[in-house]
């Protein structure tokens, strides 16, 4: 960012363009007194009306009066600069005038959506336009910066979404870094038995890609690590990576599985997190056969030898190629990238929380997550859908929104569940012939297989029962209840209440952000939706970027998605990303903050609030310099700072005063 | 500690063994009560579905009350026994706060009387006291007959934990249960512990009133509960004194003692039986006689 020298030759000429915006603004703004008011304002030199401004007849207007030299300052009064304010700054410069010479006047979302009245819409407007107008006069001409661009790009997240923009990156021969916190990646997808509606293998679609990734030269992979710290800005992200000591050389282990046989404990002693708690594993394990990388790991948390170091170490002796290492330490490794894809995924929904549905406390309350394992034939139970004894079950209740669509839990649809549940309910009608009872309050089935799903289902008897279940327990009114599970419902197609014993019961959990999700938006300076969500830039026309340049979404760390979305949304993210390393520089707005030297007394108030780090003190001239590069224009450091020594380009004390001063002497 | 008790017309009459025994409870424990002056009906549940400004008006005068005799008393805490005066009052209360219409309404009505309401009262129910005011250890410290192998179904009714749940879970409330475990007691799992009793019900449509108060006997006595504690007037009464007509009209006869939480609490402190009115009993309960029989038996539940 640099300031121009003003051509100062005599007084500016402002030109007002008012928009019709179809009746959009028309309907309720009396367009044409706003122009005649326009008029008699001081500096205006032309003011006129055109239909759609941001139209190329609209644009050549404006270009036509410049080129003229009828005017060197616009002001448009449209609709939201978030809108179109790049529209008419590219008009401007394309008739040879600096873009920052321009202010718009927002008379649509700030006036004619949202007044009823015609007269007082009218006076809105023109308030707005002498604010607009006040403003403008003390514009200087300003430039964009040009910053080159990091190449290379991070994931984080290894799950499906991760893995895909990784490997579409990849194979656009970009370097990609794949940071995932698991010891392997795969995410949930690798839990799955088979995916809705084509009931495919999960694992058959899913492991050459996580194979694809160990194998291509341009992604660095680097599991069981976290991401410690970003710094930095778009297309220059300084960020490090911690490695947790696995205890297990990677570049040795070839995942042969000795040590895991040798381990002084010859049953697993851990709930296995794979197997979502329905096994247990030893302290050294590999999480499932086809894991990526095939590395064992060794859990800091159960191992005696690293526990209390006490143990023969037989895992050390099995391994012929002297792969582990219990002297491995933390690992910091540093990158740089221009860009970051988000791809953290989501958790399943704690069923505990819901008391009344009796997990946790009754052996045959399942959650879907454990089902799914259940009926993989790779899972703790070779694929067999069993009760807690052992035995089949006759009936099993699929209970839908459990911590879904409930204001008490999480008021939104997880969108995935009606379509698992059905799937579920498929399995499990084909592995144990049991009735499966559907508790649904709406089925949503809105794609591409899904509605002709449902119906297969239904035609396969199994049962739907509308109504969100009230409660689950274990207590009978009569002879057929006894010994079951009993699931209490307003069976709301019937208008009665109902009670339907089963042996078995699912729990369609729903997805929420990650526990840590708010501590991951802030480390990459991103926001977030109020149920935790990250939040992308616009929900229609920029669905993968953040409001964070250079950072970007996919899968389901932005919303619950299933898995045909996530993949879809990570090549969208890798497509964006692309754009951005591939352009090779970044112009950055000029809208940054400078600290007129001599009025600074060294407070260093600035340095700790500035949120993106680019304040730095000088401590021989004792002031604060802003980092144009850095700064990204949020006006924390102006507002606070005690002396008037920090100012921003496009919000210069001066200039907003004006601005108010134009609507009040409207007023 | 010291509070303002509000009884309610249920603790003067069927319930009056839940008022004898609070008051002996309370005592032993050191926890002082002092009666409302001149309180009237809190509107019940009838005064509610029917007008409820005027049970807003009912429950706000004792409010009113409650305020002025906290100034020479120097506690704003209502302790409220009765389930329904609990609700009634708590309802009451919360649409004070949340509707200024019903608020400006209810102020009018009060100033004919020269009472006003200031929002300067708590509504607590003895349970809340128990649990949040005291510590367990100096209950369990004050037990002279520990309740040791006792099994006790604890009941809290509909109108405790619903649908405001000041201090407890409402749909898996513990309170009772922690009050009963510092007694020496196990309580059993009994996942019926605020299902519906009947209401009023078991005086108006007798078959449906009395099957519901029937499920909640035959259930606790399943999971090997010895009596069944209560907090609430109508509970008591229903699940109490139509055991033996339940008998005939279901398939499994049901006896089992229903008392108040606060009488077994006064069995445990070591008040005198008359003190705690177990006379009032239908069901007799009979702490020495029933105390040696569980002795020897199995201990169940948690």
């Amino acid at each position: 960012m640099s300031v121009i020298n003003a051509k100062s030759n005599g007084t500016p000429k402002v030109g007002v363009y008012v928009c019709h915006c179809g009746i959009n603004i028309a309907g309720k703004v009396d367009v044409q007194a706003t122009v005649e008011f326009a008029k008699t304002l001081p500096n205006v030199t032309v003011a006129t009306e055109y239909k759609f401004m941001c139209s190329d007849p609209g644009q050549e207007l404006i270009q036509k009066d410049i080129k003229n030299g009828l005017v060197d300052r616009v002001v448009v009064a449209s609709c939201s600069p978030l809108m179109h304010e790049p529209t008419f700054r590219r008009a401007m410069s394309d008739a040879g005038a600096n873009p920052f010479l321009f202010q718009m006047a927002n008379i649509r979302e700030h006036v004619s959506w949202v007044t009823l009245d015609k007269a007082a819409a009218t006076d809105k407007a023109k308030a707005l336009i002498a604010a607009a107008v006040k403003r403008i006069v003390l514009h200087r001409p300003l430039e964009k910066t040009k910053v080159p661009v990091k190449p290379d790009v991070l994931i984080v997240g290894g799950g499906i979404a991760g893995i895909h923009a990784a490997l579409t990156l990849a194979n656009a021969g970009r370097k990609v870094y794949l940071v995932e916190k698991e010891p392997t990646i795969g995410g949930h997808m690798a839990k799955f038995d088979k995916t809705f509606p084509t009931l495919d293998c999960s694992a058959c679609i899913l492991t050459p890609k996580m194979s694809a990734v160990r194998t291509n030269p341009n992604i660095t992979l680097w599991t069981y690590s976290e991401v410690s710290q970003v710094e930095g800005f778009v297309g220059n992200f300084k960020v490090k990576v911690t490695r947790k000591p696995r205890y297990v050389k990677e570049e040795l282990c070839v995942g042969c599985y000795e040590c895991v046989e040798a381990c002084v404990f010859k049953k697993g002693i851990v709930k296995d997190e794979f197997n979502v708690g329905l096994s247990r594993r030893r302290p050294i394990y590999i999480p499932f056969p086809q894991a990526t990388p095939l590395v064992a790991v060794i859990d800091p948390e159960s191992c005696v030898q690293i526990k209390r170091n006490k143990c023969k170490k037989p895992c050390v002796d099995a391994c012929e190629r002297d792969a582990i290492d219990f002297n491995q330490k933390e690992e910091i490794k540093e990158i740089e990238v221009g860009a970051i894809i988000l791809a953290t995924g989501f958790k399943t929904f704690d069923a505990s929380r819901i008391s009344r549905y009796g997990y946790g406390k009754y052996p045959n309350v399942y959650t879907s997550l454990e089902i799914e394992r259940m009926v993989n034939a790779a899972g703790p139970t070779g694929g067999e859908v069993h009760l807690a004894n052992g035995e089949k079950p006759k009936a099993v209740g699929i209970v839908h929104c459990v911590g879904s669509r409930d204001s008490k839990t999480n008021a939104y649809c997880s969108r995935v569940c009606c379509m698992y549940s059905l799937k579920l309910a498929h399995l499990i009608k084909e592995r144990t012939g049991a009735e499966v009872y559907n508790f649904y309050i709406d089925m949503r089935t809105p794609g591409k297989g899904y509605e002709e799903f449902y119906d297969k289902l239904l035609k396969e008897n199994v049962h739907f029962i509308r109504g969100r279940v009230a409660e689950i327990s274990d207590w009978s009114t009569i002879m057929d209840e006894e010994g079951k599970l009993v699931i209490r419902v307003e069976d709301t197609l019937i208008g009665a209440v109902r009670r339907i014993p089963v042996d078995m019961v699912v729990l369609s959990v729903g997805l929420e952000p990650h526990a840590d999700a708010d501590s991951v938006r802030r480390m990459f300076n991103i926001s977030c939706s109020h149920e935790g969500w990250f939040l992308e830039r616009h929900p229609k026309l920029a669905p993968v970027s953040t409001f964070t340049d250079g950072v970007f979404l996919a899968g389901a760390c932005q919303g619950p998605k299933d898995i045909p979305d996530s993949v879809a949304q990570a090549g969208a993210a890798a497509a964006e990303a692309l754009v951005l390393v591939d352009k090779g520089f970044v112009e950055l707005e000029p809208n940054t903050a400078y600290v007129q030297e001599e009025f600074c007394s060294g407070c260093k108030t600035c340095v700790g609030l500035c949120p993106y780090s680019a304040i730095t003190f000088d401590d021989r001239k004792n002031i604060s310099s802003v980092n144009g590069a850095m700064c990204k224009g949020c006006g924390t450091c102006v507002a606070a700072c005690p002396s008037g020594a920090l100012q921003q380009n496009l919000f210069t004390d001066e200039q907003i005063l004006q601005e108010i001063e134009g609507v009040i002497s409207y007023v | 500690m010291s509070y303002i008790y509000y009884p309610g017309c249920s603790l003067k009459g069927t319930g009056r063994a839940y008022e004898e025994s609070l008051l002996a409870v309370f005592k032993a424990l050191e926890l002082e009560l002092e009666e409302l002056h001149d309180w009237n009906c809190c509107g019940a549940t009838s005064y509610m579905s029917v007008s409820e400004l005027k049970a807003f008006a009912l429950c706000a005068r004792n409010f009113a009350l409650a305020e002025k005799q906290a100034k020479k008393s120097g506690t704003t805490d209502l302790v409220v026994p009765c389930a329904a005066c609990y609700l009634g009052l708590n309802k009451a209360k919360k649409y004070l706060d949340q509707y200024p219409d019903i608020r400006t309404k209810v102020d009018q009505a009060l100033a004919t009387a020269n009472l006003s309401y200031n929002d300067n009262i708590r509504i607590r129910h003895p349970l809340d006291v128990l649990v949040n005011d005291i510590k367990r250890e100096d209950i369990t410290a004050k037990v002279k007959r520990p309740l040791n192998g006792l099994n006790v179904a604890c009941y809290y009714g509909c109108q405790i934990v619903r649908p405001y749940a000041e201090f407890d879970d409402q749909e898996n409330p513990q309170s009772m249960n922690v009050l009963v475990r510092a007694l020496g007691a196990a309580t059993v799992d009994w996942p019926l512990k605020t299902r519906c009793c009947g209401g009023s019900l078991t005086g108006t449509v007798q078959s449906v009133g009395q099957q519901l108060s029937y499920f909640l006997l035959r259930e606790a006595i399943r999971r090997g509960a010895d009596v069944i504690v209560t907090a609430c007037p109508l509970c008591q009464f229903n699940l109490e004194c139509y055991q033996n007509e339940m008998s005939g009209r279901f398939d499994a006869p049901v006896h089992i003692p229903v008392l108040y939480f606060t009488q077994l609490m006064g069995i445990a402190l070591g008040i005198g039986d008359r003190e705690l009115a177990l006379q009032r009993l239908f069901v007799p309960f009979k702490p020495k006689a029933i105390m040696r029989q569980v002795a020897g038996g199995a201990n169940v539940g948690n």
